[in-house]
């Protein structure tokens, strides 16, 4: 395959779902996992003569996106009609925008393979949900199909990048930073299981150095990262084979299957929906002040480049740490909050990279759920600090317990006595016990033989299960060896 | 003397007064309903224990609204909670409205009594109730000839004393046509004047909930009552309502009124026409300055109607799938197959007919030659008639090219079309425009004139009627 001398040209496309407590146009509750058909209203469910009024907190939160991606936001947006039949849209039309969206021209800069590369967003538009259709999992879902109108109206912003990604690792970069994104500003919670999070893909392929575009495809049902990766990759390889045949691309809509791990062919262009767009006439145009815009822009959060920034600045940690903990807000506000109590940030940050972030990849959690708070971690990196304890008992012992029993480190060290002991006297005592019972090495050592001190550590360490703090042991080890002299 | 021949706001004050009951009224009114409404058909649903009971219920109140007591008809597309609203449409002939429109709350509030829901052409389509998927209503002043429409059964149960007065609904003419041919005042209130929630929706950006009654006074009364914002339409105005009632009575001040040049009446009915100068020459009587006006944009306000309406009402009507209320055609392998057989069946000819008119001018390839020039032609006719407010207060007009027609004249659409030709200008625009009854033809058939304002001017639109009625004397005594 002359793979090499090709390159795939991706957009994506994003829709998220925000975490507004009512609806787009209604004020019926967005609330998950609600039981079927409870959350609504004739607006929401499309009965005659019901009217929309915009929710004005989804207006906020667009603008917050549209501001932290730098999109021209446009102080006059018109809403338009998607006009196409489906059972699960119950007005026969989504409202959505469509000449005059709420915000063009915005970009992002992602990192991949320390390359730097920024790529652009065409357009923000404030759009509703539809239904879902439910066609499994029901009694007689053979035959029939059960309609939820819960989603219908949940706000989403449809994100239009453009074709300016040419690999799937870029995809997946920008739709993980566009998700880190959405989730600092708290507009959506990026679940892609649920779909509060979805992606599309456009992809077509050209000969490296080309600037034309070739025919694209569009692909759907991405709602993952592992399969947003996989099927640009099985779609990249499909389309250079086709044309190495001397075969053309179709324009049409893929379909992802991940079970076979290809994409097939959905609809083609010919097949495609005249959604007849017109502007709505029971909206007016969405105006939007500059003093709103101001207005929102005060209550921005920092963005996840900035935070990385600051940490670095702030608290003289690596960029790689500074890249890892800020990979989303929760997490550095945790390591923000360890680091100021317990004075040591380059400790705050190695616990939470190593064992915390390991704990909750394994729990399968997030750092919402952790069960130690950030103030009882900070405890423990300070009785480290204070030579209360050992960084070996802490890890192996302590920090365990603590998950388990959610118990503060040092009512742990009391109760379990793991604290450590840096008593000289003590020590004194066990070295001599350690030298009577082992005269040989004594004898050895005396004859010049160093490496019998390592030894000699070793069985203090063991007298005292560890406990001992093991600088004082070799120090006053030392001396009384020296002693003997 | 039956007390259906009293006026809305005489009854309201007979009512106000306890001379007489509610319970009489409506039973008066039920009476009415019983004998005439066999031969004139203007209701599809008539709610007479209902209203008999509300009725009751008035009489014991002590603390009551402006219309208690009042009986009222509306227009079949204006949802009634609990009662079955059908747009006199197969697709919506079971649909029991699960809420109230804003405006029958409103109604209610002023312990009206809702006494039964009008026939219509479906979906508002059409000028003669012809298009009504049930029966079609006949003119109380001519059995053989329609009452207009859509709104022709509201106004045919308030000319023939079968309601006090009614809601109708007006798009390009459905309220002030009706009016004119049954001889009622009948009002299209500003664009936002009147919350449109709750109102089946034609054409969004055109429609507009108006009422119809047999005295201006009544007229004003209803507006006002009907009128005002509400949250829930977010085209409706914060625009405050002033008691019309009231300004109306005020003397005339400036009354400078434009009419129509003599081209654009070409083609109209010799009688319309005759009383269309009368009324002209009258009000020169009473001091008012003349100025004799044309529209070009006009000539194409029916053209840019017919894309504007039924491209907003392709989109309004696609929710009629049989998927969640309303007719289902239940025989189908496939929903595609079930939409199709449903919407089929469940549509009349007419609707049809505009949904696939408007489906096509929104399309690909068609939406910039179609809508989009209609929508500049549109802002042009509103421009036009900005220039003209700026030189006269009124504009006059007949209401309608001829009195009412016989039933069946009308097969040709476009024919049907032109019955809106002097009333689509004010929905394209916006503005407020009301239908006055002023004479009557040879035939004994009622002939209205059709006053225009500028926007949010319905006091003066009031005013101007209230000097105009009292001159004409049309009402004839029962």
């Amino acid at each position: 395959m002359m793979s090499q001398f090709y390159e795939p040209v991706i957009g994506l496309e994003i829709h998220a779902q925000l975490l507004t407590k009512t609806k787009l146009f209604c004020g019926c509750s967005t609330q998950y996992g609600s039981p079927q058909n409870s959350l609504v209203c004739p607006v929401c469910f499309g009965l005659p003569g019901a009217l929309p009024v915009l929710n004005e907190e989804a207006v906020r939160m667009a603008v917050k996106l549209a501001l932290v991606i730098n999109a021209k936001i446009h102080t006059h947006s018109v809403f338009a009609r998607k006009n196409y039949f489906y059972p699960d849209l119950p007005k026969g039309y989504q409202i959505t925008q469509f000449h005059f969206p709420i915000a063009t021209e915005g970009a992002l800069e992602i990192e991949v393979n320390d390359i730097k590369k920024t790529i652009g967003i065409e357009r923000i538009n404030l759009e509703e949900d539809a239904g879902k259709s439910i066609h499994e999992g029901m009694e007689d879902s053979s035959e029939k199909t059960y309609l939820d109108f819960n989603r219908s109206g949940v706000p989403l912003l449809e994100i239009v990048g453009k074709p300016e990604i040419n690999s799937p690792d870029e995809a997946v970069e920008f739709l993980q930073l566009f998700r880190t994104i959405l989730q600092y500003l708290e507009i959506c919670d990026g679940n892609m299981e649920e779909g509060s999070l979805r992606c599309d893909a456009n992809l077509s392929i050209r000969k490296k150095g080309v600037t034309e575009l070739g025919v694209k495809t569009e692909i759907k049902n991405l709602n993952s990262f592992r399969f947003l990766h996989k099927a640009l990759e099985f779609e990249t390889q499909r389309q250079i084979k086709l044309l190495e045949d001397g075969k053309a691309v179709r324009h049409e809509t893929r379909l992802w299957d991940s079970r076979r791990g290809e994409t097939r062919p959905m609809r083609s262009k010919e097949e495609a929906h005249d959604y007849r767009y017109f502007p709505e006439p029971d909206l007016p145009p969405l105006i939007i002040t500059e003093e709103f815009i101001s207005q929102v822009k005060e209550t921005l959060p920092e963005s996840p480049q900035e935070k990385r920034a600051r940490l670095i600045e702030e608290y003289q940690i690596p960029v790689y740490d500074a890249k890892v903990l800020t990979s989303s807000r929760r997490l550095a506000d945790f390591f923000e909050h360890t680091a100021r109590i317990c004075q040591n940030p380059k400790q705050a940050s190695n616990w939470i990279m190593r064992e915390v972030l390991q704990y909750l990849k394994e729990a399968n959690i997030s750092i919402d759920q952790f069960p130690i708070q950030a103030e009882d971690l900070a405890e423990l990196i300070l009785l480290i600090e204070k030579k209360e304890t050992s960084l070996r008992l802490a890890k192996e012992e302590i920090f365990p317990e603590m998950l388990q029993t959610n118990k503060k480190a040092s009512d742990i060290v009391k109760i379990k006595g793991l604290g450590q002991i840096s008593d000289e006297q003590k020590i004194k005592a066990i070295i001599h016990q350690v030298i009577e019972n082992n005269p040989t090495p004594l004898k050895q050592y005396l004859e010049g033989k160093q490496q019998v001190l390592g030894f000699l550590v070793g069985q203090v360490m063991k007298e005292t299960k560890g406990k001992a703090n093991p600088q004082l042991v070799k120090k006053t080890l030392t001396s009384i060896l020296n002693s003997y002299k | 003397m039956s007390l259906t021949s009293f006026t809305l706001s005489e009854l309201c004050s007979l009512l106000e007064t306890r001379k007489i009951k509610a319970e009489e009224v409506v039973t008066d009114y039920l009476k009415e309903i019983e004998e005439k409404d066999k031969k004139i058909s203007a209701y599809i649903t008539v709610l007479g224990d209902l209203a008999l009971e509300k009725a009751k219920i008035i009489d014991q109140k002590k603390e009551r609204g402006i219309l208690a007591g009042v009986p009222l008809a509306l227009k079949d597309n204006l949802l009634t909670k609990g009662v079955r609203t059908t747009c006199a449409s197969r697709i919506l002939q079971n649909f029991i409205a699960p809420y109230n429109a804003t405006v029958v709350e409103k109604l209610e509030k002023e312990d009206a009594i809702i006494i039964g829901k009008t026939n219509m052409d479906e979906f508002a389509m059409g000028s003669s109730t012809e298009n009504s998927a049930f029966f079609t209503t006949k003119n109380p002043w001519d059995l053989k000839r329609v009452p207009g429409g859509s709104s022709g059964g509201s106004a045919a149960a308030v000319a023939s004393n079968m309601a006090a007065a009614s809601l109708g609904s007006d798009t390009g003419g459905s309220i002030r046509q009706p009016a004119a041919l049954c001889g009622l005042v009948g009002l299209k209130p500003t664009y936002g004047l009147v919350s449109r929630y709750g109102l089946v929706a034609f054409a969004s950006s055109l429609d507009q909930i108006g009422p119809l009654t047999r005295t201006v006074e009544d007229c004003a009364v209803l507006t006002k009552i009907i009128g005002g914002f509400d949250a829930k339409d977010s085209t409706s105005s914060c625009e405050p309502i002033p008691d019309y009632q009231k300004e109306m009575m005020k003397k005339l001040q400036s009354l400078k009124i434009a009419f129509l040049q003599e081209n654009m009446l070409e083609g109209i009915d010799e009688g319309v026409k005759e009383m269309y100068y009368h009324t002209l020459k009258l009000l020169e009587q009473m001091g008012a300055e003349l100025y004799e006006m044309d529209f070009p944009s006009w000539d194409y306000a029916l053209a840019c109607y017919y894309i504007i309406a039924p491209s907003e009402a392709s989109s309004n009507l696609a929710r009629y799938d049989g998927v969640r209320y309303g007719y289902r055609q239940t025989n189908s392998q496939t929903f595609k197959e079930m939409y199709v057989k449903t919407r089929t069946e469940g549509f009349g000819p007419e609707v049809k007919r505009r949904i696939l008119l408007g489906t096509f001018a929104l399309s690909s390839g068609y939406y910039d030659a179609y809508y989009v020039k209609a929508a500049k032609t549109r802002r042009l006719i509103t421009q036009e008639f900005m220039e003209a407010f700026n030189k006269v207060d009124y504009i006059l007009t007949p209401t309608t090219p001829e009195p009412a027609f016989l039933i069946g004249a009308k097969e040709d659409p476009i024919a049907m079309y032109l019955s809106d030709k002097f009333t689509v200008s004010a929905n394209l625009a916006g503005i407020p425009a009301l239908s006055l009854p002023v004479g009557w033809t040879e035939e004994g058939l009622p002939i209205g004139l059709q006053i225009i304002g500028n926007f949010f001017q319905e006091s003066r639109l009031f005013k101007l009627a209230f000097a105009i009625e009292k001159k004409v004397k049309f009402r004839k005594q029962n």
